[in-house]
């Protein structure tokens, strides 16, 4: 190559690179940072894509964490602020009620965007001041929350109940356009948070009446349908028919994508997990493994393809959706260096495969009382067991229906090595109340009679070797609210303790170094700003920010 | 789009109802207890309500004498196939309340064409055409909004017909042997469960009081109390309000409340949870020794 060949070659590659920071300025995401380990912003829904939640950040550590002082206290109450802007195609005599924090609150650049169903704010992370506010009018659908924004150079995406992907302009909150993502008439409800993948928009959605999951792509510039992936089989010859009864049963048969998965850059696949097959509880009409409801799913980001799956509940009949986000890890077995992703599922038991082939490498049982299944099969998935489904005399069945684990995420330390959960163990007698032999509808047909927790027993946060499987140690906690996970460099693990504190527990053995009664609602998170390291948690409706002097 | 006086009732009901229970089922922030927010309700727009939280199946109104004679047609023409409560039958029919294609239609449109010329999709049973007139095809597809329209939260069924479901399949005598080797040593049939099956009539309410460890919830269940000991000795009795790991808050007899920091052990804490030792035997219990001490304790008149 001459000279001027190469000049104009580099041009020409730098070309999108000039028009783009020409067009829209400085600050925003580039795309490619979110490749970096996690420190100074926290750009994307776990932090950055592995999923671990671990912060390379140590001007916070286990010595110097009893002095964290309250920066400043900020509310995202639609009644307050002002300035709001309006957009949605509900009707105009709607307000805005009531709001909970209960995703993500990305940082970048100093701005802060929190967000509840219907809403968006841009908040000064100096002083907790709004910069701006933007509320979708809604037509409706299940509001039970959202898990965040994404973030592609300056511009914002988030889902709304009512099924539209929306994107707003990152320094202003004018929005650019939305897109209907999943039929609102047949009663998709959409609260992930979009994840941003080089130049791709992933989004997944939710459903309660026995419709199809999916995951897609939309171009972030056009908002334009990239690849749409079915979670379970919608033709004949599609994979995984022959683990449904008929093709009916499959098209109705649920596995929603409605929690943000990981992303592995060198073979270019997202990985995730899927929720319960429908209907929920009743697995008549249904008999099969029901692929690939319940399982860890690897598809190519550029295609929507499936590389491969893993089932982590098979033939699930209790609504322990396989949704929780999974970790990515690398780690030795054997001598080895092996490529991983680990998932502590709802039902109890603890994954770890392959992430390049989805090989199985481990499974064991981290709920404590976890009664469903009948054992192993040999390719590491677990039989479950048909007479702890819903019966007519009741069945006395731990797990309850929210899992030992739920949405809020897991956190893993690559200090450590261990991969930090909350276990919440209880029994439910779980009773069958419509025993059409066709099955029920959606999440009905049962009534459980729960206990409780199990005393002195009962709830923990958990630190478990992906490894092996095994559990390192267990934090007890006197109750079973839930609360995400974060950990950092610096040897902290901050979390609620189920019981309405916020605390720092050390991550090698769980005890705890600082607390604040403040009963969290989303997960920790941390950054840095000004030269100092903050850590943000919301609790309802109200951000609180924490940092050392 | 259009709203009945019943259907926003029905849905500030459901706003009311639902919210907490799918934030439970979800796992998500339970029990938070930040205040309300001052104003948190004001209008904004100009007196407006807030947001519905249903689909469009129930938030549709509905023409109740036209779903009437769809009723009718529907009993004559489709319920064979799809069932007298839509939700499919024993000849292949699809369940009519889950199906894409009734949920999107908006009033016969979409059903009246399937109805005339018949579907016959890949992997599915084929429905044959059906000699409906356009009219009546609208009549029937409203019927069938107006069931959906009942359908129940979290996709469940419009509700059917209430169930006499027995839940005694235990066996009495086994239960009998399994409760005096692993219950009289707490309880007696002459003594604290004398009557019980008088007091608690429901077998399944039965079942779930004492594999529960005893009634009550709320206000109502069986009071924890705790003792504190102070470092200097000191012991202070009272009702359990509250412990964690920083903690212990007693409701003391005077009526008053003390609070306790704790640090690790120090003070300290004994707690006497009435229920305790029953939750523990949870993970003991199968199936067949709850449904069989159940049918012998429903016995005990």
């Amino acid at each position: 190559m001459n000279r001027s060949k190469f000049v104009l070659t580099a041009l020409l590659l730098l070309l999108p690179t000039l028009l783009v920071s020409q067009t829209q300025g400085p600050g925003g995401i580039d795309p490619a940072s979110l490749l970096k380990p996690l420190a100074d912003s926290w750009p994307t829904y776990s932090g950055d894509y592995t999923g671990r939640r671990y912060s390379t950040l140590k001007q916070i550590d286990r010595n110097t964490v009893k002095n964290l002082t309250l920066g400043w206290i900020g509310r995202v109450n639609p009644a307050i602020g002002g300035g709001t802007i309006v957009g949605g195609e509900g009707p105009e005599e709607w307000v805005p009620g009531t709001v909970s924090v209960r995703g993500a609150v990305l940082m970048v650049d100093g701005i802060l965007y929190p967000t509840a169903p219907d809403h968006v704010w841009a908040i000064d992370a100096r002083d907790g001041r709004q910069l701006w506010h933007y509320y979708w009018k809604t037509r409706g659908g299940t509001h039970i929350g959202n898990r965040g924004v994404g973030i592609w150079r300056n511009y914002l995406f988030f889902e709304t109940p009512d099924n539209f992907l929306v994107s707003l302009d990152l320094k202003t909150g004018k929005e650019r356009w939305h897109v209907e993502i999943a039929d609102f008439d047949q009663q998709y409800f959409s609260t992930m948070a979009p994840m941003i993948i080089g130049d791709h928009v992933v989004v997944g959605t939710g459903n309660d009446l026995d419709a199809p999951g999916f995951l897609q792509s939309y171009h972030p510039e056009t908002g334009k349908l990239e690849w749409k992936f079915y979670t379970v089989p919608m033709n004949p010859g599609d994979p995984g028919l022959e683990t449904w009864p008929n093709l009916d049963a499959a098209r109705h048969g649920g596995g929603f994508s409605w929690v943000p998965g990981v992303y592995d850059p060198e073979t270019r696949l997202y990985i995730f997990g899927t929720g319960n097959p429908t209907p929920g509880y009743t697995g008549a009409g249904r008999p099969g493994d029901n692929l690939f409801t319940c399982s860890l799913v690897a598809v190519n980001v550029d295609t929507g393809k499936m590389a491969w799956y893993f089932q982590t509940s098979v033939h699930d009949t209790h609504d322990w959706d396989s949704a929780q986000t999974p970790v990515l890890i690398d780690a030795t077995i054997n001598g080895q260096p092996r490529k991983l992703v680990s998932t502590a599922a709802r039902n109890g038991y603890f994954f770890t495969v392959d992430r390049v082939t989805g090989k199985h490498v481990t499974t064991s049982k981290y709920g404590m009382y976890s009664n469903w299944a009948k054992g192993l099969r040999s390719d590491g998935t677990v039989d479950p067991d048909s007479l702890k489904e819903a019966t007519i005399p009741g069945s006395l069945v731990s797990p309850v229906e929210g899992g030992v684990a739920n949405w809020p995420p897991p956190a893993y330390s690559p200090d450590t090595g261990f991969f930090y959960t909350r276990e919440n163990n209880a029994f439910n007698m779980l009773y069958l109340t419509d025993t059409d032999p066709r099955g029920s509808m959606g999440l009905a047909g049962k009534q459980p009679a729960g206990f409780g927790n199990l005393g002195s027993s009962g709830d923990f946060i958990t630190a478990i070797d992906p490894k092996t499987g095994k559990v390192g140690w267990r934090r007890k906690l006197y109750g079973s609210g839930g609360g995400g996970l974060l950990t950092t460099a610096g040897g902290v693990l901050f979390s609620s303790d189920g019981s309405g504190n916020f605390v720092a527990y050390d991550a090698r053995n769980g005890n705890p170094l600082w607390h604040t009664r403040i009963n969290i609602s989303n997960a920790p998170e941390t950054y840095m700003l000004d030269g100092r390291q903050h850590v943000l948690i919301a609790a309802g409706d109200t951000l609180y920010d924490f940092l050392l002097y | 789009m259009r709203w009945t006086k019943p259907s926003i009732g029905l849905c500030l009901l459901a706003l009311c109802v639902t919210l907490p229970l799918l934030g439970q089922q979800r796992g998500g922030a339970r029990g938070g207890n930040v205040p309300a927010a001052p104003g948190a309700q004001a209008n904004r727009g100009g007196g407006g309500r807030p947001a519905p939280t249903s689909f469009p199946a129930q938030q549709r109104a509905i023409d109740t004498a036209l779903a009437a004679r769809g009723n009718t047609l529907y009993g004559t023409n489709c319920k064979t196939c799809h069932g007298a409560d839509l939700r499919g039958g024993e000849r292949g029919g699809t369940n009519l309340l889950r199906s894409a294609i009734v949920l999107n239609d908006q009033g016969g449109e979409l059903i009246f064409p399937i109805v005339r010329d018949g579907l016959n999709n890949p992997g599915m049973s084929p429905m044959p055409p059906m000699s409906v007139s356009e009219e009546d095809a609208k009549a029937i597809a409203e019927y069938i909004h107006s069931i959906a329209a009942t359908s129940q939260r979290q996709g469940g069924p419009p509700p059917g017909p209430p169930l006499n479901l027995d839940i005694l399949i235990g066996d009495a005598a086994s239960g009998k042997i399994y409760f005096d080797a692993k219950c009289s040593s707490c309880h007696s049939i002459t003594g604290d469960l004398k009557g019980i099956a008088s007091r608690v009539t429901n077998p399944r309410d039965l079942q779930n009081y004492w594999v529960g460890g005893g009634g009550g919830r709320g206000a109502n269940a069986p009071q924890v109390t705790a003792t504190v000991t102070l470092q200097n000795g000191q012991k202070v009795e009272g009702q359990l309000n509250r412990i964690d790991d920083f903690i212990v808050i007693l409701a003391l007899a005077d009526g008053s409340t003390q609070s306790f920091r704790r640090t690790g052990d120090v003070p300290k804490v004994e707690i006497r949870d009435p229920r305790e030792a029953h939750r523990n035997l949870l993970p003991g219990y199968t199936d067949n020794d709850i449904h069989n001490v159940t049918a012998y304790l429903v016995t005990l008149k």
